[in-house]
């Protein structure tokens, strides 16, 4: 499995990457193994929303799972990948590349040091 | 009684337990009331049992027995022998819902042909694989229409000639929420333009009913783009016999169409069990509740079928399911689906249309009595609500002396009803019979 | 990605089996003379199949023989209770003093109907221990929410507001959080401790004021009795709440042990699990809901009730009553009776002490079952259990092997698979429930092909990957479903015209 040392993880296996005073926003590798064939992306938040850290922001399905993803940062919603919305198989195929799903404009950039390094994601206690 | 266990087999399989007598297997059970003394009477074998059965239901007068011109939401139909027959069969009754598809593509292929039939009939997108009635229905499309705007809207617009039963089922689902219930207060006499002129920014949902509760039909187009004006959804709940020949509420731009599926070959049985129907725009298939069948390919290239789109349901989503429910009524659905195969396009508009015509036979007659009136003068199917020069209490108890089931006393929804019959006419109604009820309605209110 | 042949259908749809012009049941000329049609409310098409009455009988026959039912072999779905369903219990319900009655009758021309559910009610108080049950929930999960509400219109009927969290084991069946979530209550998940009882410091941590009830499932998921029942109970009732009891495990317990007795407050029934009706590839159910005397005034009606005694000769007259704080109706109607007229007909033939052999049998089977599996299966809370148990579809020495496999090798032996990945708590679960009208032989046979399948796993275990190998389908592709979303079939251009 496979974790990028450039990017940064919560708990709840959300990814960021820090692009100036945008922050990229998906989920893991290791979410999406665990979800499986993934068949339905849904957005709950639009372009132009202002949300905060800890909101639902999209909702990821495979056929025998649900997974809220929620917001790692807090910010305005300046993209939504629509493009997942019709192949949300990229989320198993790209989940750091293709697969982004929001884009948010920092209000709050020390939020990032409360996220998770690549090394210390990967060490989280995992139940199964 | 059906225990196939020998005294041998029990010993054997006490031993391979490791125990010696069946108290054993409870004797770590706590609390100090094991094994408590019913008071209820001994078995009977099967003989027995069904001549006690026999007993009661001979104790009960049967629509058949009697004449009936009851119907307010559960009506007498014809249902053709092979209904009853494909019902009967095992493989369908004895099987649970079809989780293991390999092994019930049986139930899991009906169910698509069901979702088909109703889709086709309803003009609708989707239908799911069925809801408990046609109360449950509306509650759950109520409950369909707060979950897709979040909650942020909070008024429900309910036709006051919506079914009492799906008024109060409504009430009863949605007590502990924060929903505002609006439109019952408007008069039954209104028209489809009173409930608009209520429809506002924070409502989420529009209830009506086609063929009303009092048998009328509206054209609900206008009510449709008002409530899509205001960002509302709106729902019309249907008797699926009467789309046999009027115009589908997928033409009025309905959101979401739900029905009470018992006129399609299903027994009246004193209220249930029933079929709720419940169909939607695919733009909404996420948020609808119930199972739903989906097409799909096996490993070997064939055609099959399986539930999908689960993630909506309660076994996964837990407290975060659009519903709780989980049994439906499959055996039902199935049942709607024989009888929509059987009559097919031209059967169910034969029927439709005998229904309407016996209807305004009867009505044409009784109106002619002197004492007695339509109560709205509003186009119907096959109910209509009279106006009698007594209550409507006395006169059912009076046609009870001469074997009728006069129809339903709409006292009992409102009194400003009370002198009101709610009249249904099937094409289980001959001329005989109906000619017979208006002599004696002519009878009765001269007493 | 693209598929160029059309998958091959087993058999068409009704929509494939269509020809214009064909009808399969006809209907009367009119007797009386033709009204005018309301030109503008008359639909212009009616997309519908047409076949011949043949047609449709061989089409449904064939569909039923694609199934597999309690009729056609053992059915050991855990928690569903897949008992025999009496063939009488369908002659009774099609009596047309049953089945030809209209649910607005007056109640003097419904006599029979109505002392049938007094009755209905009165026996399943006896078998639980519950002052009053309403028979109008339609099914397990209807019943579950209307306990709920009627937990809710107890504490807010008190003026005790406060009461918003609803306690729910991890072991629960979905519906049980979906039923809370539903009447607006908050919902806490409660663990399991290391014996598969609801862990009472977890529990003792909520009991506050604003607690306004537990659900359990009694016997649990897990098919064991929680040993710590009375102590849950008391603790619950101690903090001001109240304990729903999901009445899905009820085969376990007639005549052994009476949920009321151990401070139950409300509870649902499953006629369609415990009471013997059939389960019709997914409904109809009955949910009926009992209670203890203080939240009777809260049930839905209208419920069955003497409203004249008898007097000498005369019969009581029976009614329908609603009580007088009710939450009001959850459905149109009395509740699925002619369900209710199967389950009183097994009562019926049962009597008191066929009730209990029922529930010894059941939790007989399901302990041989377990006897015998023991050794080539783990199970992960192994003590004497209720009518079923679970166990780990999984050996560590074979990773790629999962419960899923199991179940589908199971098929090809001609046996339904038991439920799968369900309780959540135990790793590929394998949930057992034989129910009490097995035979030895038939639970042996079943025993002979899970041992064999175990056998497989460890030297063959394509042969499990790639099952099922003997039924008309083999595995489906659920991805593919729900990715393409096929929901309906439509009549081709031409034939709806």
């Amino acid at each position: 499995m496979n974790f990028p040392k450039d990017l940064k993880y919560t708990n709840n296996d959300e990814w960021v990457r820090v692009e100036g005073d945008t922050a990229v926003i998906g989920i893991t590798d290791y979410a999406q193994d665990q979800l499986s064939d993934v068949v339905f992306v849904e957005y709950i938040v639009a372009e132009g929303d202002s949300a905060a850290r800890g909101d639902v922001c999209a909702t990821v399905e495979s056929v025998k799972a649900a997974a809220d993803v929620y917001l790692p940062v807090s910010g305005e919603v300046i993209a939504v990948n629509e493009a997942l919305i019709d192949a949300p198989e990229t989320v198993n195929s790209d989940p750091y590349g293709e697969a982004w799903m929001i884009k948010v404009k920092l209000s709050d950039p020390s939020e990032l040091d409360e996220l998770l390094d690549a090394a210390a994601y990967e060490a989280l206690d995992r139940d199964h | 009684m059906f225990l196939p266990h020998t005294d041998a087999d029990r010993e054997a399989m006490l031993r391979a337990i490791g125990v010696k007598r069946m108290e054993d297997l409870f004797k770590n059970l706590p609390g100090d009331h094991l094994f408590p003394e019913l008071g209820l009477p001994p078995g009977m074998t099967e003989m027995e049992a069904r001549a006690e059965l026999q007993g009661i239901a001979e104790a009960n007068e049967t629509v058949a027995e009697m004449v009936s011109f009851l119907g307010a939401g559960a009506y007498h139909h014809y249902s053709p022998a092979t209904v009853d027959a494909i019902l009967s069969r095992g493989e369908f009754y004895t099987a649970y819902t079809p989780y293991q598809p390999e092994i019930s593509q049986g139930t899991l292929q009906a169910i698509f042909e069901y979702q088909s039939m109703i889709a086709s009939l309803t003009g609708m997108d989707v239908s799911n694989a069925s809801h408990y009635d046609g109360a449950t229905a509306v509650a759950e499309a109520v409950n369909m229409a707060y979950h897709h705007f979040r909650g942020k809207r909070k008024k429900i617009v309910l036709s006051p000639a919506l079914h009492p039963h799906y008024r109060e089922t409504v009430h009863t689902y949605t007590r502990d929420s924060d929903y505002q219930i609006v439109g019952e207060e408007i008069a039954f006499e209104a028209a489809p333009s009173e409930l608009a002129s209520i429809i506002d920014m924070d409502t989420a949902l529009v209830v009506v009913q086609y063929p009303d509760f009092f048998g009328r039909v509206f054209d609900f187009s206008e009510l449709a783009s008002a409530a899509h004006q205001a960002g509302a959804l709106i729902a019309v709940h249907v008797n699926p016999l009467a789309l046999g020949l009027l115009k589908p509420p997928g033409e009025f731009g309905a959101d979401i169409v739900t029905g009470e599926g018992q006129p399609l070959g299903i027994p009246l049985s004193y209220g249930g069990p029933y079929l709720g129907i419940f169909a939607t725009r695919e733009k909404y298939v996420r948020k609808m509740a119930g199972r739903l069948v989906g097409e799909t390919v096996d490993s070997r290239g064939q055609r099959g079928y399986v539930l999908t789109l689960s993630t909506r349901e309660q076994h996964i989503r837990r407290e975060r399911a659009t519903s709780n429910i989980c049994t439906n009524q499959g055996l039902m659905a199935l049942a709607a689906a024989v009888y929509l195969s059987l009559l097919g396009k031209n059967g169910l508009r034969q029927v439709a249309e005998l229904n309407y015509h016996k209807a305004h036979y009867a009505a044409t007659q009784i109106a002619a009595l002197p004492g007695f009136e339509l109560a709205f003068d509003a186009p119907f199917f096959n109910e209509f609500a009279l106006r009698c020069p007594l209550p409507a209490a006395e006169i059912n108890e009076q046609l009870l002396d001469y074997d009728i089931l006069g129809g339903y006393d709409l006292g009992q929804v409102s009194a400003d009803l009370s002198h009101c019959l709610l009249v249904a006419v099937t094409e289980m109604n001959s001329r005989e019979e109906i000619d017979y009820f208006v002599s004696a309605l002519a009878e009765v209110s001269h007493d | 990605m693209t598929e160029f042949t059309a998958p091959k259908p087993v058999e068409p749809t009704v929509y494939d089996l269509s020809s214009p012009g064909r009808q399969g049941a006809y209907f009367p000329q009119p007797d009386i003379p033709l009204a005018d049609l309301p030109e503008d409310l008359l639909r212009q098409d009616l997309p519908l199949p047409e076949l011949a009455e043949i047609d449709v009988v061989r089409h449904f026959t064939r569909l039923s023989q694609l199934n597999h039912g309690v009729d056609t072999g053992f059915y050991p779905l855990g928690s569903c209770t897949m008992k025999f369903n009496p063939k009488i219990n369908e002659v009774v319900a099609r009596l047309p003093g049953f089945a030809q009655i209209h649910p607005l009758q007056p109640i003097e021309t419904v006599q029979g109907a109505l002392g049938l559910m007094y009755e209905t009610q009165e026996w399943l108080k006896a078998i639980s221990g519950y002052d009053a049950v309403s028979l109008q929930p339609a099914a397990g999960a209807h019943g579950e929410l209307t306990g709920v509400l009627i937990i809710r219109a107890y504490h807010l009927a008190r003026g005790d507001h406060k009461r918003v969290k609803m306690l729910i084991p991890d072991s629960a069946h979905g519906t049980n959080p979906a039923s809370s979530a539903m009447s607006g209550l908050e919902i806490i998940e409660i663990p399991s401790d290391a014996r598969g009882n609801v862990d009472l410091e977890a529990l003792r941590a909520h009991c506050d004021d604003t607690l306004a009830g537990l659900m359990i499932t009694n016997p649990n998921t897990l098919g064991l009795f929680d040993e710590n029942l009375t102590e849950v109970c008391q603790l619950v009732h101690q903090a001001g709440g109240l304990v729903y009891g999901d009445g899905a495990n009820l085969n376990a317990l007639m005549g052994i042990a009476r949920p009321a007795d151990y401070g139950i407050d409300v509870m649902h029934f499953n006629l369609h699990k415990t009471f013997s009706t059939p389960h019709g590839g997914g409904g109809p159910g009955s949910g009926p809901v009992g209670v203890t005397a203080k939240l009777a005034p809260f049930l839905p009606g209208p419920i069955a009730a003497v409203v004249e005694e008898a007097a000498g000769e005369e019969p009581p007259l029976y009614g329908l009553v609603n009580p007088e704080q009710s939450i009001g109706r959850v459905k149109a109607f009395h509740g699925h009776f002619g369900v209710i007229v199967r389950a009183f007909t097994y009562m019926l033939m049962l009597g008191e002490e066929g009730l209990r052999a029922a529930s010894e049998h059941a939790v007989l089977n399901a302990n041989y079952l377990q006897a015998r599996l023991r050794d080539a299966y783990h199970i992960p809370y192994d003590r004497i259990c209720m009518h079923e148990f679970v166990m780990e579809g999984r050996w560590e020495d074979v990773p790629d092997v999962h419960a899923l496999d199991i179940s589908k090798r199971l098929m090809d032996f001609g046996f339904h698979p038991p439920t799968n990945y369900f309780p959540l708590i135990v790793h590929e679960a394998l949930m057992i429930e034989p129910t009490e009208t097995e035979s030895k032989e038939t639970l042996d046979a079943f025993v002979e092909a899970l041992l064999q399948i175990a056998e497989e796993a460890h030297t063959q275990p394509e042969v499990l990957k790639t099952a099922p190998h003997n039924t008309p389908f083999g595995r489906l592709d659920e991805v593919k479903a729900a990715r393409d979303l096929v929901l309906c079939c439509w009549l081709p251009e031409s034939a709806s015209a």
